[in-house]
């Protein structure tokens, strides 16, 4: 027992405020120790779960709210917080015509990457299910584009699909196809947009479905196989109804991030302007967050987007979790 | 069950293995050219000889080194700090009971749904008014601890350590923080290890906020960029070699830990 309170004082020492070595007697101390250990087990806890909160407080909560708050007056860069105006701010952006076009755009490159990318990536992890020799080797191989910033992401492409000398114009010439506008036309450079985010996160959402893919039991496939089941039935009918939560999270998580795609439009850009386009072909809602707010210095405007943008994301999200349950779900009934 | 993959299967994977590096080798292969190579109309399939010319131009354009030397900070900065208190807290849900651990735990869940990017306009506020806006404060200061990284961490722990272990170390008189320095961290490190490679590559790459936050003469790796790109007359073999340059960093990090990536995907990192 005394041994067992002596390492606690050497233990202790780090973090519990212990009285000097000259407490006079053992026992007083022994049960003062008693007591501040109850006490570390009991408040401690809340010490180390704090720091998330007050982060999360400072970083998360308080901006979120505060951008309501800031939404509803004038609200300059430089000048600072101006008269109150109420919903003034929501009513100028609904009304500006480049909200609208910019969701447009927004939802054109979400739903030309996010469709594409799910499906290759669906069919790249039934890839790499098999037993394939250099497993490692393949898996590393489809993530290297994952640690390459969008920003590099959006230079590099930019380039490839330059309309004047880029490669990929040259690639279609070959086949009489083009030459394309990319950074004119408002389709193809949507689809342009959408190529840079399919290059770089279709290999990391097959890694994840392919997590996915190893854990379903074996017997499925086996007795799928006894009921005569083909290896593309088995893919469709055993392991895509089985991995159905893992697809939720995928689609769900790139929505969120779909939405707020930024740097790659507007790197993509080569107008000095960078707001995505002459005629704002391809500018995205929170390149007008951006545009409203350091370029306009209205930082009223900016809130005031940058909340209609959080429902827009709520929204979709949600709708796209309905939708993704119902339709994988069908293919579990089958 | 499953016979071995054909050449079809190993075709289909290598052709997605060539489009995957394609554009960076295409980036260096305009780095290492001059423009009006790459400009002809027969453009050159192989890596030239100009890369270190177009490199010292970005050298005399941009405040590259500086940039680097701030994303190397900022980065691993962030990523420290993260792992450590993520995994104190982690810990904390994963085996300390503590009243409302649930729904705390609930809570941290929940914000991870918060798309935090769009609470920038008072982010910006609350840097200018603490002075921090164009310094790295401004760009480290709101990462040091995420949602993300206290479930990370609180998952893995939950099952590597067992109750025993740390009953047993309490026994022995060990502080909540001992019992977390001696038998969480240690058992932590798998973890852990994922946990700060991620972060440092989302903190890298990371535009928007920066963008905000910070100024071109004290900016980060991909400001920059940006600043390269911004050029009035494009010179795509110096911004492309700019490109390639800021990109060796992390396709190194990647050469020596994309084990630890790929495992950290496969057990549910997600992007931030």
């Amino acid at each position: 027992m005394s041994q067992r309170a002596s390492t606690a004082v050497r233990a202790g020492q780090g973090s519990d405020p212990l009285p000097g070595p000259g407490a006079p007697d053992g026992r007083v101390r022994l049960t003062l120790r008693q007591r501040l250990s109850r006490w570390d087990a009991k408040f401690s806890p809340y010490l180390y779960v704090s720091p998330f909160f007050v982060v999360f407080l400072l970083v998360g909560l308080f901006p979120l709210a505060y951008t309501a708050y800031v939404s509803l007056y004038e609200w300059n860069l430089i000048g600072g917080q101006g008269d109150y105006i109420g919903l003034e701010n929501y009513r100028r952006v609904l009304e500006n015509p480049y909200f609208l076009k910019s969701v447009v755009n927004t939802f054109s490159i979400f739903v030309l990457s996010s469709i594409p990318q799910i499906v290759i990536a669906l069919a790249l992890a039934g890839l790499l299910n098999a037993p394939l020799r250099g497993r490692s080797f393949w898996r590393m191989g489809v993530l290297v584009p994952f640690v390459v910033a969008p920003v590099a992401v959006a230079i590099i492409f930019g380039n490839l699909f330059g309309d004047r000398y880029g490669v990929f114009n040259e690639m279609l010439g070959w086949i009489g196809v083009g030459p394309i506008q990319w950074h004119v036309d408002r389709l193809a450079s949507h689809v342009a947009i959408a190529t840079m985010v399919n290059w770089r996160w279709t290999g990391y959402n097959a890694l994840i479905l392919l997590a996915a893919m190893q854990a379903v039991p074996r017997e499925l496939y086996e007795s799928a196989a006894l009921d005569g089941a083909g290896r593309i039935r088995q893919f469709f009918s055993v392991t895509v109804p089985m991995i159905r939560p893992t697809l939720l999270f995928v689609i769900v998580t790139s929505t969120i991030g779909g939405l707020q795609i930024f740097a790659e439009p507007r790197l993509f850009d080569e107008t000095m302007a960078r707001n995505g386009g002459s005629d704002r072909q391809f500018s995205t809602v929170t390149m007008l967050v951006y545009d409203f707010g350091w370029r306009l210095r209205d930082l009223g405007k900016a809130s005031a987007t940058a909340w209609l943008l959080f429902l827009i994301v709520v929204a979709i999200a949600l709708l796209n979790y309905a939708l993704t349950r119902r339709l994988t779900g069908q293919g579990e009934k089958r | 069950m499953k016979d071995r993959p054909g050449f079809l299967a190993y075709g289909l994977l290598t052709a997605f293995l060539l489009g995957s590096l394609f554009p960076l080798y295409w980036s260096f292969l305009s780095g290492s050219r001059t423009q009006e190579e790459m400009s002809s109309s027969n453009p050159p399939l192989l890596p030239g000889g100009h890369f270190f010319d177009n490199a010292s131009r970005v050298l005399d354009t941009v405040p590259f080194w500086k940039a680097m030397g701030n994303s190397l900070l900022v980065s691993g900065v962030t990523a420290t700090s993260v792992v450590f208190f993520c995994t104190l807290a982690g810990f904390a849900f994963a085996k300390f009971s503590f009243r409302g651990r649930t729904t705390l735990l609930v809570f941290v869940i929940a914000t991870m749904a918060v798309p935090t990017q769009l609470g920038v306009v008072p982010l910006f506020i609350v840097m200018s008014k603490l002075g921090w806006t164009g310094t790295m404060w401004s760009v480290m200061v709101p990462w040091l601890v995420t949602a993300f990284g206290v479930f990370f961490m609180r998952q893995y722990l939950v099952d590597a350590v067992p109750d025993e272990l740390v009953e047993a170390a309490r026994m022995d008189g060990c502080s909540t923080f001992r019992t977390f320095w001696n038998v969480g961290l240690p058992a932590a490190r798998p973890a852990a290890a994922i946990l700060w490679l991620f972060t440092f590559m989302q903190v890298w790459t990371d535009f928007f906020w920066p963008l905000i936050a910070l100024n071109s003469d004290n900016p980060t790796l991909q400001i920059v960029l940006n600043q390269l790109q911004s050029g009035y007359f494009k010179d795509y073999s110096l911004v492309l070699a700019g490109t390639t340059l800021a990109t060796i960093p992390l396709l190194v990090l990647f050469a020596f830990t994309g084990r630890q990536f790929v495992s950290g995907i496969m057990q549910g990192a997600v992007k931030g």
